[in-house]
């Protein structure tokens, strides 16, 4: 898949829809995204008081047992958020652009946490500076971060050597999306492409990921997660290599 | 012991989803069956009215001499309807399960519009693993 313009990695914009372009603008915008209001931020400082939960800056980062998120609820957020994007785009390309980008947002975020958590727990955290462990890690410890499981395959292209694919039979972000029969070629796993790419890009691998249907009878879900890497990554790898 | 259709009906009274299993069930058009189910939101209406010890939730279940209907209303409003033969003894359990499904492979996907009729590869899919 080629974009014909630099990729919106901090917007959610794309050119072919500026007529909403104010609502969208991060400068515009800062009031719509529905974090709670500036004062949270500040009462760290305050014990809370018992009785109350605390806000969600408060939490501790390393809890992860008690923090997991009921599937269904994410199931209609995410839900409204492909409903809303798609009010605002023109087509399918457009679309998962925009699923991407929102995607990407959280990617770096989870590769921020994975890092503090690794840091806090194992006695040598380690950084992964070669691209197959670093691949390794994304079908292992971001899928389980992110979604409770490790994806079900990696896979190398045999045409490209650029291209490698991570395969996930049943995700579980796309489980209840029936995508009508006109708009086939939608993946809504462009989310998941998106949290890829910037886990791929913090770690300075960066790449082009797309996400692509590839259903069996068996497994009407099985999603494939195109990764293309650039040049300057393969000819590193070439360098580390001796 | 056998289960002949499954309807579901939206509040409104229009069938948005309808499927026949095996060949037991006579071949209506599909007005024909958009009617009939808007009949039956009617006689159900009526029945939730008729109770005499206060409020009622309408008709569960409306027997024939060679079926019978189970309607299960859900709280918003939906109705699924399922036919089955007289000995089928689990259509409760069924609905609920249809019912469960409903939510997942319908409310959950950003593609269906509310009230509008059914069209989901997945919910088709779920249904014949539960029924077909």
């Amino acid at each position: 898949m080629s974009y014909a313009q630099p990729h919106p990695r901090f917007s959610v914009l794309s050119s072919s829809s500026l007529s909403s372009a104010e609502h969208l603008s991060p400068a515009a915008s800062s009031t719509r995204f529905s974090l709670p209001s500036a004062p949270s931020i500040n009462t760290t400082v305050h014990t809370p008081k018992p009785g109350i939960r605390p806000n969600v800056y408060d939490r501790n980062l390393n809890k992860t047992r008690t923090a997991e998120v009921s599937s269904a609820a994410f199931a209609f957020l995410f839900s409204e958020v492909v409903q809303y994007t798609q009010k605002r785009v023109l087509g399918i390309a457009d679309l998962e652009r925009r699923l991407n980008t929102l995607g990407y947002r959280v990617g770096t975020r989870v590769l921020e946490l994975m890092i503090w958590r690794a840091e806090s727990s194992a006695k040598i955290p380690k950084r992964e500076i070669r691209f197959l462990p670093a691949l390794m890690s994304i079908h292992t410890q971001v899928w389980r971060a992110v979604f409770g499981k490790p994806a079900d395959a990696i896979e190398k292209s045999v045409e490209n050597a650029d291209e490698y694919m991570i395969i996930d039979n049943d995700p579980s972000i796309t489980r209840n999306i029936s995508v009508p029969r006109d708009m086939s070629q939608l993946s809504c796993s462009s989310f998941t492409a998106g949290i890829v790419e910037a886990v791929l890009d913090g770690l300075g691998f960066p790449a082009r990921v797309t996400a692509h249907n590839t259903p069996t009878d068996a497994l009407p879900n099985r999603t494939t997660i195109l990764i293309k890497l650039e040049k300057s990554v393969l000819e590193r790898e070439e360098a580390l290599k001796t | 012991m056998a289960i002949h259709g499954l309807w579901v009906i939206n509040k409104a009274g229009g069938l948005v989803y309808q499927r026949n299993f095996g060949e037991g069930l006579p071949g209506l058009t599909s007005n024909e069956y958009l009617v009939l189910a808007g009949t039956l939101h009617g006689i159900h209406a009526i029945t939730s009215r008729l109770s005499p010890t206060g409020p009622s939730s309408g008709a569960q279940v409306i027997e024939g001499e060679t079926f019978k209907m189970t309607i299960m209303l859900t709280a918003t409003g939906t109705k699924f309807v399922l036919l089955t033969s007289l000995a089928e003894t689990t259509a409760d359990v069924v609905l609920q399960k249809v019912y469960e499904v409903y939510a997942d492979a319908v409310m959950k996907n950003p593609f269906h519009t509310p009230e509008m009729p059914i069209r989901s590869d997945g919910f088709d899919r779920k249904i014949t693993a539960l029924l077909g």
